[in-house]
């Protein structure tokens, strides 16, 4: 294994890197989407539950059949990836963000709207704070299964650590794919990991958050 | 001057057929304390929570110091009242100091100012700012919360103050100091009160005029003697007849 690496070190280290990249860019725009769905959500009434039943459908639909029916719009390549992989995200991030907001004390919601703070400023200087965890939890589920599923988004195309799987698989190199398989999962756990350790002082005290 | 004036103010909600605040109208002028009495779905709370917009009438007016209500912004008619609720509702990431700075602040008055009025207050209701106004809520007992949410509540120097069974959580000897701090910040404010309690000691202790309230009407409005005098409905009668029976055990066990 270590031998195809230092023989072949572009093979693997460049659909690392573009697997990194494709998931980067799938988070920065599912989570920017997620944030302004969950904003509309809490100004107009019934449209976050709206929104749940329709991505909780798309996301209940197959990962390699919705990245075959994105292929006559978009093509092949990464675009359709990064589509389809955001449309899973929303279930995700938008469930959790939901989910998160609703469970902050009503008492606390009442008094903050009660000595006048605006809707917005409520969303953003109470709700939003104190939903972190839940916040959280959705981007650290979000991450994980973008990794995951990104693999398969090479069989259209879109690169990342999937083209080791699938060419290992086709031609039995069992070297690519343990490569693959090992990569993928290792971004799984450092992310994981990372986020864990990025929430830890927030959890651990109120004291370190403050917001003014 | 008066300070408020329910014009036939009627609340009812989505899908209910009954009123839960029915026809009420009545004056109260400033500097009052006023304690709405009645038990729990009488329509106190709606009635109070209907005088800062946080719930709007289905039917009638509420007037504050000659501007009806209904044609002003919530956000403005809120943040010129003080509100004070049972679960005290201290926002849990900030300290004590912000929680009380925290709609001045918004409002983008001068920080000096906003820090010194924030420590009078604190001073005021009995907490050292210094040893409390760095202190995140959970640092505190109810009662000291339930103070720092007063602080908080006279931060704007409202002339209104709404308080919804403020000390409903709160131990019963705690509640007593708390109840009398009331009255003397009432005395030293001149402030108009309103506040929502279904203990009738409390009504009676605090008031200066109590509402009583039953099924959403407005049974009897006037001083605690009055109303213990000449009771105005036999629902007002029978709250009167509790508080003598439980003053016969009192006295019972005196006598022992």
């Amino acid at each position: 294994m270590i031998e195809y690496l230092t023989k072949h070190p572009e093979k693997i280290i460049t659909p690392f890197l573009e697997h990194i990249e494709l998931t980067a860019v799938t988070l920065l725009i599912s989570i920017l989407i997620a944030g302004i769905l969950t904003v509309l959500s809490v100004l107009i009434p019934r449209l976050g539950s709206i929104l749940l039943a329709l991505f909780s459908v798309i996301y209940s639909i197959p990962s390699l059949a919705l990245f075959a029916l994105l292929i006559p719009f978009t093509g092949l390549g990464k675009v359709s990836a990064v589509i389809v992989l955001c449309a899973y995200n929303q279930y995700l991030l938008l469930g959790n963000f939901l989910t998160g907001l609703s469970e902050v004390d009503p008492g606390v919601l009442e008094a903050a709207k009660g000595i006048g703070m605006s809707t917005m400023q409520e969303l953003f200087l109470v709700q939003i704070p104190l939903a972190q965890k839940a916040l959280f939890a959705g981007i650290r589920l979000a991450v994980v299964s973008t990794i995951g599923i990104g693999t398969i988004a090479a069989a259209i195309n879109a690169g990342g650590l999937g083209t080791l799987l699938f060419d290992g698989l086709r031609t039995m190199n069992t070297v690519k794919i343990l490569w693959g398989s090992l990569l993928s999962a290792l971004l799984a756990v450092v992310c994981t990991a990372c986020s864990f350790s990025q929430r830890s002082p927030q959890s651990s005290g109120e004291k370190t958050l403050r917001i003014i | 001057m008066t300070a408020i004036e329910y014009q036939e103010v009627c609340k009812r909600f989505d899908g209910n057929s009954a009123y839960s605040v029915d026809h009420v109208s009545a004056q109260i002028e400033q500097g009052e304390f006023i304690t709405i009495l009645g038990s729990s779905g009488c329509g106190k709370t709606t009635l109070l929570k209907m005088t800062n917009r946080l719930i709007d009438p289905t039917e009638g007016r509420i007037v504050l110091f000659g501007e009806d209500i209904s044609t002003v912004d919530p956000v403005v008619v809120r943040r010129r009242m003080g509100y004070v609720i049972q679960q005290i509702g201290l926002l849990p990431h900030m300290t004590v100091e912000e929680n009380i700075s925290i709609i001045p602040k918004l409002m983008k008055q001068d920080k000096a100012k906003i820090r010194d009025r924030a420590r009078d207050l604190l001073s005021m209701v009995e907490l050292d700012p210094d040893t409390y106004g760095s202190r995140y809520p959970s640092e505190l007992s109810g009662g000291q919360q339930q103070r720092v949410g007063l602080a908080r509540a006279l931060m704007p120097d409202p002339k209104i103050m709404l308080l919804d069974e403020p000390f409903g959580a709160i131990d019963a000897i705690t509640r007593v100091n708390l109840q009398n701090e009331l009255l003397r910040i009432h005395s030293q404010t001149k402030k108009t009160f309103l506040l929502v309690t279904h203990d009738i000691n409390e009504a009676m202790k605090l008031g200066t005029r109590v509402m009583v309230m039953n099924g959403g009407r407005l049974l009897q409005f006037d001083t605690p003697k009055n109303i213990i005098r000449h009771p105005a409905d036999p629902f007002v009668e029978a709250l009167i007849q509790s508080v003598l029976e439980q003053r016969e055990f009192w006295e019972g066990v005196e006598d022992d």
